[in-house]
């Protein structure tokens, strides 16, 4: 496999197209093998994509093979710790690793709306090729097409990433059981809130960053030590509170949250409480929430405190048997109370 | 967090809880106003740690809830209109006029929009001068100043294209209200911090002259509703009635004077209807006749008819005291955040919409004296 040539804002189209996406770059013709040969082969060449046929040819995966596929709309494009072209190959992953897979594959489909400047489709192409080299993962195929002015937001992405099942992941709602803990790997509501400040212009600055970041190295040295893993899933759109519902109504158990111990950054909380939002609710696209035998609960959060990703990790809570099932917070003062299940977007309060 | 994470501490709640548990001796009725403190007292479980003879039934301090329901209809009226763009704070987006709410307008093509602040709506005044940009004035004397300054600001800039659907309210003539109601039982009042930062606490003074109530400006986090709640219930205890300010490291007084400067070059006090409560005297504010170019009511004329509540729903006895949420024989079964009766279980500050939220399935709350 040839190594991808250095990508850099020097990349040159033909002086004749312009600065700016046109429809004709998605009609087929000269414009759009010359956008796909200059822009994309350019940043992701690898022998799969190469012969840029209609689809990429792969040899076996292994004994199972994991698929998924994920769309990715993010306004503003760019916030501060990532942009959505990171964005897209880390939510991939991420879908691929919650599933005890090894990420190996990406599909990209982009859709562009006519008039987007083309240096912003090259930063985040760019951004792509960074985070697919850094996670080992092959841009093997793509599809490009260019919609009218206002029929998109500028830059749509999507992507289907494939992978290959470590052995022995066995997980999911079928083996939460009572007396299991919940781990949390690092601090909650940074994606969401930068992103909501960097549309909004809350003036919050660099204070949030994005906490976008690809997982399967996290899930890997979990399965690595032997944890007994019974359920895993990354905490984005509706935040913790959503993944702990998704598990309380499908295993039928309840779950209780220690409220003190989800681990916040300081800047999220204080964003959150002048915005009226709670952090438990808010995405992130960097954050594991594992349910795991009680006997192996510090075992875990030792090996994901060793890994950078997973410095932050802290046990958050624990599987109960109560009926009916239900999601339940123990406040500071010690008394229990519902943790609802997100109802749409948090919409800020009045006053 | 400073200011925040001292009046959160677990140590000092217990300790002012042990020191409630000592003095009371009969049972007592204590009415918090703000939908904000109802929360705090719902989230923190504080309801579920007093003494069991402290009954606590919550207020009308609720922005969304008590606007009502024709203003909104009003609101989504404009909303539709083409050539409008509609600002709202978040919260009003979801709540229900007689038929449909913001969110749904949107949907169908109407250009509403979140703001957070009115002088968000004053700049895209400024950036779309051919569309009219009307921000809905919703809320108590809490956010009344800024209103207030956007409409000021329109007017420094000679936006003609600018203007405000005013249902602002005002909190004493709430009390008043209860007070003289036949049925009350409200003992003592928890009076809302936000709202009397603006305006400080003279207004309650006269309240509590007149009906012997005691009154404590209380804060917003579970230390600030234990410390005034024990300050109200040592009141009562003593056959005392004043006006005291836990809040005192936000609130003065005499308030702030900027604000309320602003706001009575800008309003003037008026009687209107409030949702679940009916027409107060005083109960509301409205443009001044200098700034009347600047209402929204005016610049979009249409005939509007008193909308029918659905005559199951008690929001009214909810927003008055009369009975708690989970009082309500709708609560939870005809009446859910997905299939609302009432605005209270639809708004985020909203008294149903907290039982629901926080309390749903759990064991009803200890004691409480009905």
């Amino acid at each position: 496999m040839t190594e991808p040539a250095e990508w850099g804002l020097s990349c040159p189209l033909p002086h004749t197209t312009g600065d700016r996406i046109l429809l004709a770059h998605g009609e087929g013709a000269g414009l759009t093998r010359r956008l796909i040969r200059q822009l994309f082969l350019e940043a992701f060449d690898n022998d799969y994509l190469r012969p840029l046929a209609d689809a990429a040819v792969l040899p076996p995966v292994g004994e199972r093979c994991v698929v998924t596929t994920d769309s990715f709309v993010v306004s503003p494009l760019f916030f501060p710790g990532g942009d959505i072209g990171r964005l897209a190959v880390h939510g991939t992953i991420n879908d691929l690793a919650v599933c005890g897979a090894e990420p190996l594959y990406l599909c990209l489909s982009v859709i562009l709306e006519e008039g987007l400047p083309l240096e912003t489709l090259r930063r985040v192409v760019g951004s792509i090729r960074d985070a697919a080299r850094s996670a080992g993962i092959l841009v093997v195929a793509g599809d490009t097409k260019v919609v009218p002015r206002g029929a998109a937001d500028q830059l749509f992405l999507t992507t289907t990433g494939i992978g290959r099942q470590l052995p022995g992941c066995d997980w999911g709602t079928h083996r939460v059981r009572p007396s299991d803990r919940l781990v949390l790997s690092g601090a909650v509501g940074d994606h969401g809130i930068a992103v909501l400040a960097a549309r909004e212009g809350l003036g919050l600055g660099t204070a949030v960053s994005s906490d976008t970041a690809a997982l399967h190295g996290l899930v890997a040295a979990l399965v690595a030590e032997g944890i007994d893993i019974h359920f895993l899933r990354d905490a984005t759109r509706g935040g913790v509170a959503a993944v702990l519902h998704e598990i309380a109504e499908a295993a039928g158990v309840s779950l209780v949250l220690d409220e003190a111990a989800v681990p916040i950054h300081e800047a999220v909380r204080g964003a959150c409480e002048i915005l009226g939002i709670d952090p438990l609710y808010v995405a992130n696209e960097g954050k594991l929430l594992a349910v795991v035998a009680e006997a192996d609960a510090s075992r875990a959060l030792a090996v994901l405190r060793r890994h950078p990703l997973g410095a932050e990790a802290a046990l958050v809570g624990e599987v109960t048997a109560a009926s009916p099932p239900h999601v339940l917070l123990r406040g500071s003062l010690g008394t229990l109370r519902v943790l609802d299940e997100p109802t749409g977007a948090p919409l800020p309060r009045i006053c | 967090m400073k200011y925040v994470d001292e009046y959160r501490q677990p140590h000092l709640a217990r300790r002012l809880l042990d020191r409630l548990n000592r003095l009371v001796s009969r049972p007592w009725t204590l009415m918090e106003v703000c939908g904000g403190q109802t929360h705090t007292l719902l989230r923190s479980g504080i309801d579920r740690l007093v003494p069991t003879s402290l009954r606590l039934v919550h207020g009308p301090g609720c922005p969304v809830c008590v606007t009502p329901l024709e203003e909104i209809d009003r609101a989504l009226a404009i909303a539709r209109r083409p050539e409008v763009i509609f600002c709202s704070f978040g919260d009003m987006l979801r709540v229900p006029g007689s038929r449909t709410d913001l969110l749904h307008v949107r949907a169908e093509g109407g250009d509403v929009r979140l703001v957070y602040s009115p002088l968000d709506a004053v700049r895209l005044a400024q950036e779309n001068p051919n569309r009219e940009v009307v921000f809905f004035a919703v809320g108590f004397e809490t956010t009344a100043p800024a209103t207030a300054l956007a409409v000021q600001q329109a007017r420094h800039l000679r936006l003609t294209n600018f203007s405000l659907l005013v249902a602002h309210v005002r909190v004493p003539p709430a009390l008043e209200m209860i007070l003289t109601s036949p049925g009350n039982r409200v003992q003592a009042f928890l009076a809302p911090g936000h709202v009397c930062t603006v305006m400080g606490f003279e207004e309650y003074e006269e309240i509590v002259r007149r009906h012997r109530v005691p009154v404590v400006v209380t804060g917003f986090e579970p230390v600030d509703l234990l410390e005034g709640i024990l300050r109200a219930v040592r009141q009562l205890e003593g056959g005392r009635a004043v006006v005291e300010n836990q809040y005192a490291r936000a609130v003065r007084r005499s308030g702030n004077r900027s604000a309320r400067r602003i706001m009575s070059e800008v309003y003037e006090v008026c009687d209107r209807s409030w949702r679940g409560l009916g027409l107060l005297p005083r109960g509301g504010l409205r443009l001044k006749a200098e700034y009347r170019d600047f209402d929204a009511a005016q610049r979009f004329p249409m005939a509007t008819s008193a909308a029918a509540e659905p005559s199951e729903c008690r929001s009214g006895a909810v927003l008055q005291g009369l009975i708690r949420p989970d009082e309500c024989p709708a609560f939870g079964t005809r009446c859910t955040p997905e299939r609302p009766l009432g605005a209270p279980m639809v708004s985020a500050e909203g008294a149903c919409a907290a039982y629901w939220k926080y309390g749903r399935g759990l064991a009803p709350v200890r004691g409480g004296h009905p």
